[in-house]
């Protein structure tokens, strides 16, 4: 689970997955729980195959919330493919996971086939 | 100062249960705040922009590293830590080393609206961690939270905000940090977001006023649960050395006085005193219209000061220094050698360079710096054009006090207007505030002024209650000697006068002495060449009474002679013809 992966844009994009995503939460807190559950619905929902998720717990890794300067919890940092974006909370709001994802259009037309 | 710190030891000395306080190191605030901010507790400083709430932030962790020994944690919701390290670097504080050495650490959160998406329930986690990491990994026992509204602009979610910043506060109350908070002063309230709901334990509130275009920086503890604390407003300053809340009016009128005497520097004037002179560490005030010598008296205070060794402190108000070396040199008042020897410093600024408080410090840090033994500003009344008179009459105060504390002789000049009974009032209401009062005047007679000088009051010793006219001459100034014309006192040309009526009455006097002793002598040789004839005449007379007295000796001899011729010539016959005989 080393998530210090520098070079996300471009040059590895054929060797790894189109979505990259980095989730950080923390602990097995409700909001944590129902996130990875979420996520990985969603995930399995509209990217099968095509994406890479990673799940960091900061209570385990607490110098990565500086360094990832992480503020609300639980995040999840989309490194892949497009502009690298943010999203708080626990996904409940499918709609806006999905905008933000990019996996429906009106947030971004780069992902959208 | 020291001395509000002993105030503050002997009163934690009768045991009472003293709520723990963490000293902050920032001059003056220890004092207002009785001992510093609230230990473990958070702090809230609020004001608006421009305030200096960043650095006091900064400057708590500073001091808490460099005096007290106390790591520190820095979160900075908008500035990154290079540019707030290049902000206070000026105020010498190297955050770098700081950071190096492990007694600080600095955290830049970033908050960027358009960067988060809201997908749902979250928490603030994140944040808590990362200030736990930062405050476990070097110890830290102080913290500060710049700007932590900045958060409001990135979480839409309000209610999330709120019930996280409540936890926040009490998650580090929990942790045992001592926490400062900045937030932006709000419109009608404290704080924008209104955090002052959540941090109950001290709220400390800073303000920006510009009034008349000077802009004077106030500090005011909102509240301080479980400590006493100053409720005024106090002003302080960013100077070069960080924030410097102004040095409170002392609370007590219970400093040492000293009996030695400082001579004003002009003899007669002294003579005028019962003491001959004034106290050391008393207050001066000369008060006189425009042109009446006020800085030449000032200035030959300063000179006498620094002839006898000791130091003193010329604030000009009006002068530039090279000005007022050269303008009384001319009066032969050389102050430009004790410059030299470095017993004189002189100040010279113009009063609405700086705000009132500004030069309030200025003042204290040379005094502290410089160590003088009187400290003269002339005139105290060109500050009135930076501040309102209240606020003049409570930094001279202020100031007074400080002097005095510290056992300096304080000598102020004040300008007066107007004339006849305002000319007893000083502007500032100082008059009462000093111990001893000297007012220099124009003497207006028929076609010149002149200068007269008379002490109003001087505590602590007799005084002389005459005016004495001054003359400002290239030997100094002197004061002349009391003339008493038919109407009192005269001056100038009366003056002239009076000694010339005088000298004309003296020299009359004289000669009708003169002539009365002439006269003397010829009665005294008169009568002498009288005596002389009668004695003449007496020995004339005596001759002839003795002339005559033999005379009738020989005519009673001759009769005498003829009566025994005639005896004998009648029954002693025989002797007769012998007598015959020897007749023939």
């Amino acid at each position: 689970m080393e998530p210090l992966l520098d070079p996300t844009d471009n040059p590895e994009e054929p060797t790894g997955p189109e979505y990259l995503l980095h989730l950080y939460i923390t602990g097995a807190t409700t909001n944590s729980t129902r996130a990875v559950r979420n996520i990985k619905e969603i995930c399995e929902e509209h990217l099968k195959g095509r994406y890479e998720l990673l799940i960091v717990d900061v209570y385990q890794q607490p110098e990565l919330a500086q360094e990832k300067d992480l503020i609300g919890v639980p995040t999840l940092i989309k490194l892949r493919p497009g502009l690298v974006r943010r999203m708080v909370g626990d996904f409940s709001d499918r709609e806006r996971v999905l905008k933000a994802l990019g996996v429906i259009p009106p947030a971004s037309i780069i992902g959208n086939e | 100062m020291p001395s509000f710190m002993q105030e503050y030891n002997s009163s934690v000395a009768p045991a009472l249960p003293q709520l723990p306080k963490a000293l902050t190191g920032i001059e003056g605030l220890d004092e207002i705040t009785d001992g510093g901010l609230p230990l473990g507790r958070p702090t809230l400083i609020c004001g608006s922009a421009g305030c200096g709430k960043t650095l006091m932030g900064i400057e708590f962790l500073v001091r808490g590293i460099q005096e007290y020994n106390e790591p520190g944690v820095l979160m900075a919701f908008e500035e990154t830590g290079e540019e707030l390290a290049a902000n206070v670097a000026s105020l010498g504080f190297d955050l770098k080393a700081l950071q190096d050495s492990k007694m600080l650490r600095l955290d830049h959160v970033h908050v960027d609206r358009s960067e988060i998406e809201e997908t749902g329930e979250y928490d603030l986690e994140g944040l808590f961690i990362r200030l736990g990491y930062a405050i476990d990994s070097i110890g830290a026992k102080r913290v500060v939270l710049d700007t932590i509204e900045a958060l409001f602009s990135g979480f839409p979610n309000q209610a999330v905000l709120r019930s996280e910043i409540r936890r926040l506060f009490r998650w580090l109350k929990d942790k045992g940090v001592t926490t400062v908070i900045t937030a932006e002063r709000g419109d009608g309230t404290l704080t924008r977001q209104g955090l002052e709901e959540y941090v109950s334990d001290c709220v400390i509130l800073l303000d920006n006023r510009v009034i008349d275009q000077i802009t004077t920086r106030r500090l005011r503890i909102v509240k301080y649960r479980g400590s006493t604390h100053g409720t005024n407003e106090y002003p302080y300053l960013i100077t070069e050395d960080g924030i410097s809340v102004l040095p409170v009016t002392s609370l007590r009128l219970d400093h040492q006085v000293s009996n030695n005497i400082m001579s004003s520097g002009v003899p007669a004037l002294d003579d005028m005193f019962g003491m001959g002179g004034f106290y050391q560490g008393s207050s001066v005030l000369i008060t006189g219209t425009a042109g009446t010598a006020k800085t030449t008296l000032a200035a030959s205070f300063a000179e006498k000061t620094c002839v006898q060794g000791q130091r003193c402190l010329f604030f000009a108000f009006e002068e530039s220094p090279q000005q007022l070396l050269r303008n009384m040199k001319s009066v032969s008042v050389d102050l430009k050698s004790h410059v030299d020897a470095g017993l004189l410093r002189i100040e010279a600024s113009r009063p609405t360079i700086n705000g009132l408080e500004q030069h309030l410090v200025t003042l204290h840090r040379l005094v502290k710096e410089f160590k003088p033994d009187a400290v003269i500003i002339d005139p105290i009344t060109n500050l009135i054009t930076v501040g309102n008179i209240a606020e003049v009459r409570s930094m001279l105060t202020r100031l007074i006090d400080f002097l005095k504390v510290s056992g300096i002789t304080a000598y102020f000049t004040a300008l007066v207007s107007g004339r006849g009974q305002q000319q007893e009032m000083t502007d500032e209401g100082v008059s009462s505030l000093v111990d001893t009062w000297i007012s220099v005047r124009d003497l207006e007679g028929i076609g010149e002024r002149n200068r007269g000088l008379s002490i109003l009051k001087s505590r602590g010793m007799a005084h002389s209650n005459q005016v004495r006219e001054f003359l400002v001459t290239d030997r100094g100034v002197e004061l002349l000697e009391v003339v008493v014309g038919p109407t009192g006192i005269v001056t100038g040309a009366s003056r002239l006068t009076q000694q010339l009526q005088e000298h004309a009455q003296t020299l009359a006097a004289q000669q009708e002495a003169d002539r009365r002793d002439r006269e003397l002598e010829r009665r005294r040789r008169v009568l002498e060449a009288n005596i002389a004839n009668l004695r003449t005449e007496f020995e004339s007379v005596e001759e002839e009474l003795r002339q005559i007295n033999s005379h009738e000796q020989t005519r009673q001899q001759t009769l005498a002679s003829g009566n025994q011729r005639i005896a004998a010539a009648n029954p002693p016959r025989r002797n007769a013809p012998t007598d015959g005989e020897n007749d023939r």
